[in-house]
């Protein structure tokens, strides 16, 4: 197959671009240039863009430079700075990964002939077989590792043609094959953070340069007035940091969560764990990797990237309900859907 | 499979293996460069501002070059500084004068950047003249901008990424009248295949060049400055080329870019001509054979080696990879640090939309460029965008 491999600069993508090689696939690299603002924790810096290249040279394969910054502009940067003013806790990396790894390049290697995109994501997808007639997108073979959850907006059409070729491995095998053959990113750390958000200023003075971040009233499920919060913007429903709560000593049982945010009114709710406790997850924006399944199926739930999958029963339309009580989840976090490691679908929190 | 270090050096394309249509990025060096060079990277050596026999020698050739490269551009050899190439030129010539006489500094929109981050760098009164719509400086705004704060303006003779020679002599015209106190510097880093340099440039006070553009190696370069200019030096060190710009001589780079300045200068108007008949081909081919497709600036005022060419809803991006594929290098405009291609600050100063501006490509053609090159181009490009406006499969 011709690949198009998505090169970050980082040692997944390094060793996903020569796995190819060994599987003996015609392979180009490619760099996206996302975010041209300033930066410093995440990808498509220069510096990365560099390593990139000169992984591409190690490898011997063609490595160009993909200028997406306008579609990441306007797909993932300005809907983050629009959900955090309207009080949502948005989630940029599946933006990213449903706008501009999965689609802008994904429809840029097909108008180049190439047959699929890969990216050193830790996640597998199997072909069609005797028992299924679809495409099957499941978890990395690595638990710790596993990015299925920022994968979950893949289809079909995607699934078709996209390769992940470390799914398959341990991390500890990924760094030592790049070790093996030298490549120069064999000891980068990984990426943490939103790349576009710098570890200096964080999220609040990127938000701060971009809305006016409001003060805000905290109170308690009564309406009661327990402290405030310098930007209402900034808080997470389910935080229990920095809610400016007065209280005594800090018992399990005098702490105290967000339950809910209003922006208009510049009010977040606080109550206690048990208040932030719920059975039912309303999801919006549902997209199936596959087949729908139908009222009261049995699925998995997980609600952040490292979370764990708790059983629960969909009811076929927006509603998730538990088995067991699970924290409150932020309105714009990806709620995911599991038949065991399987990736059904997934949507955004309500 | 055993993967090994980056491919052994000599693997790569060779002139006459791939349609080098890039001329105006970097030029194959010519065998009057490399020959002259040679001895400089043998037996023959030496710092120039030795006390010693083999000093003197390499004294002697730097020196010999500074006369013919002054009677190439039509300067005294006084005034000739050599560098390390166009961008430290520029930035000599602009920093140079407004470390010596602080004030404004004028420039066209649509310069290269190294005289664009040169004045933001250098100057805190910076401003800039737009284009017109076929690429050349608009004359009655240059008038508006001037005055007599104004210490030096700088005007490309040749645009890098369009082509387009720009009115030298009328600007400095105005630049006098208007701005009586500045020096008037031109980026004719373009320009040595094309032009007669001694009569395009005979009205600028400063002059840029360098040698990768005209068959000479890469890495040297020269500004040559006429008689009353003052400029105070932007490197420091041990007070070479009379205090104007310190570091060792390159000699061996400057043997090679007077041997290939003399070379170009020699056969300038054949070579132009033999050009000017392939560039008619490439470029009534494509636009004969590519619909929606538009040549930037008017083609009677651009030089015979650039060919530009936009093409309707194409992204140049992804067209420079089905190039790259099939073998013709050619280029999108400019680059940023991490080699992304950016809406091309010329076009956009031309008043180009930017999708208009990112769906460009430049070939520039030059003195190793054959029917051959020519034939692989109009072969290669128009399936190409077909592919890319269909959205793919081949």
């Amino acid at each position: 197959m011709r690949v198009l491999v998505a090169m970050s600069g980082g040692v997944d993508s390094s060793v996903a671009a020569a796995v190819l090689l060994e599987q003996g696939h015609r392979v180009t690299g490619v760099t996206m240039k996302l975010w041209g603002g300033a930066s410093d924790s995440g990808c498509c810096s220069v510096a990365d863009v560099d390593d990139a290249a000169r992984v591409a040279q190690q490898l011997g394969i063609a490595h160009h430079v993909a200028n997406f910054s306008d579609a990441f502009d306007r797909d993932v940067v300005a809907p983050y700075v629009a959900d955090h003013a309207a009080g949502l806790t948005p989630n940029p990396c599946v933006a990213c990964n449903r706008h501009l790894k999965f689609d802008r390049l994904l429809r840029r290697a097909e108008q180049l002939g190439f047959d699929a995109v890969a990216t050193g994501h830790y996640a597998r997808i199997e072909p069609p077989s005797q028992g299924r007639s679809q495409w099957t997108l499941r978890r990395g073979a690595d638990p710790a590792k596993d990015q299925s959850y920022v994968l979950h907006m893949l289809g079909q059409a995607e699934l078709a043609h996209v390769l992940f070729p470390v799914g398959d491995l341990p991390k500890a095998e990924v760094r030592a094959r790049a070790a093996d053959l030298g490549l120069r990113t064999a000891g980068k750390p990984d990426s943490q953070d939103v790349c576009f958000i710098s570890r200096t200023g964080g999220r609040e003075a990127f938000l701060g340069a971009r809305i006016p971040l409001r003060p805000g009233a905290v109170v308690d499920t009564a309406g009661r007035p327990v402290g405030t919060v310098p930007a209402v913007q900034l808080v997470t429903v389910g935080q229990r940091r920095g809610l400016g709560v007065a209280g005594g000593p800090a018992t399990r049982n005098d702490r105290r969560y967000a339950l809910g945010v209003d922006v208009e009114t510049s009010v977040v709710t606080v109550g206690t764990l048990d208040d932030l406790m719920t059975s039912a997850v309303e999801v919006a924006g549902m997209q199936w990797c596959g087949a729908t399944p139908g009222a009261a199926a049995r699925v998995e739930v997980q609600a952040s990237a490292h979370g764990r999958p708790v059983p629960a029963t969909w009811d076929g339309a927006s509603t998730l309900l538990v088995d067991e009580p699970i924290r409150r989840v932020a309105p714009g976090q990806s709620v995911v859907l599991y038949e065991r490691d399987a990736v059904l679908g997934g949507g955004a929190a309500a | 499979m055993p993967l090994v270090d980056p491919p052994a050096s000599d693997d790569g394309p060779r002139i006459g293996q791939v349609a080098y249509l890039d001329h105006a990025a970097t030029t194959p060096v010519r065998p009057e460069a490399l020959q002259a060079m040679l001895p400089w990277l043998q037996d023959r050596f030496g710092n120039p501002s030795g006390a010693h026999r083999v000093a003197r020698d390499a004294r002697a050739a730097v020196d010999g070059a500074r006369d013919r490269v002054a009677a190439l551009v039509g300067t005294e050899p006084s005034g000739v500084v050599f560098t390390s190439g166009g961008t430290e030129s520029d930035n000599l010539a602009i920093g140079g004068v407004l470390r010596a006489t602080p004030g404004a500094v004028v420039t066209g929109a649509a310069e290269h950047h190294a005289v664009l981050r040169a004045a933001e760098g250098f100057g805190s009164d910076v401003r800039h003249v737009p284009l017109d719509a076929d690429g050349v400086v608009d004359l009655d705004r240059l008038e508006a901008v001037l005055d007599e704060n104004v210490r030096v303006v700088s005007v490309m003779l040749v645009n890098n990424e369009i082509g387009t020679s720009q009115p030298i002599d009328r600007v400095a015209a105005i630049v006098r009248r208007r701005a009586p106190r500045a020096l008037l510097h031109t980026d004719a880093v373009q320009a040595a295949p094309w032009l007669d340099l001694p009569v395009a440039c005979a009205a600028a006070d400063l002059i840029s060049i360098s040698a990768h553009k005209f068959g000479g190696p890469q890495g040297v370069g020269a500004l040559a400055i006429r008689r009353g200019a003052e400029l105070s030096p932007i490197v420091f060190g041990g007070g070479q080329e009379r205090e104007r710009r310190s570091g060792t001589h390159n000699v061996a780079g400057i043997a090679g870019m007077t041997a290939a300045l003399a070379a170009v200068a020699e056969g300038r108007e054949e070579e132009a001509a033999r050009v000017a008949k392939l560039r008619e081909r490439l470029a009534d081919g494509l636009l004969a054979e590519i619909p929606e497709s538009r040549e930037t600036g008017a083609r009677a005022g651009k030089v015979a080696g650039n060919c530009h060419i936009r093409f309707a809803g194409v992204e140049a991006e992804a067209l420079l990879v089905l190039l790259d594929e099939g073998g013709v290098c050619a280029s999108g405009g400019s680059a940023c640090a991490s080699g992304a291609l950016e809406p091309s600050h010329v076009l956009l100063a031309m008043g180009l939309e930017p999708a208009d501006a990112t769906s460009s490509l430049r070939f520039s053609l030059g003195w190793t460029t054959t029917d051959a090159d020519i034939d692989a181009a109009l072969e290669v490009v128009p399936p190409a965008v077909a592919q890319l406006r269909r959205g793919g499969s081949r």
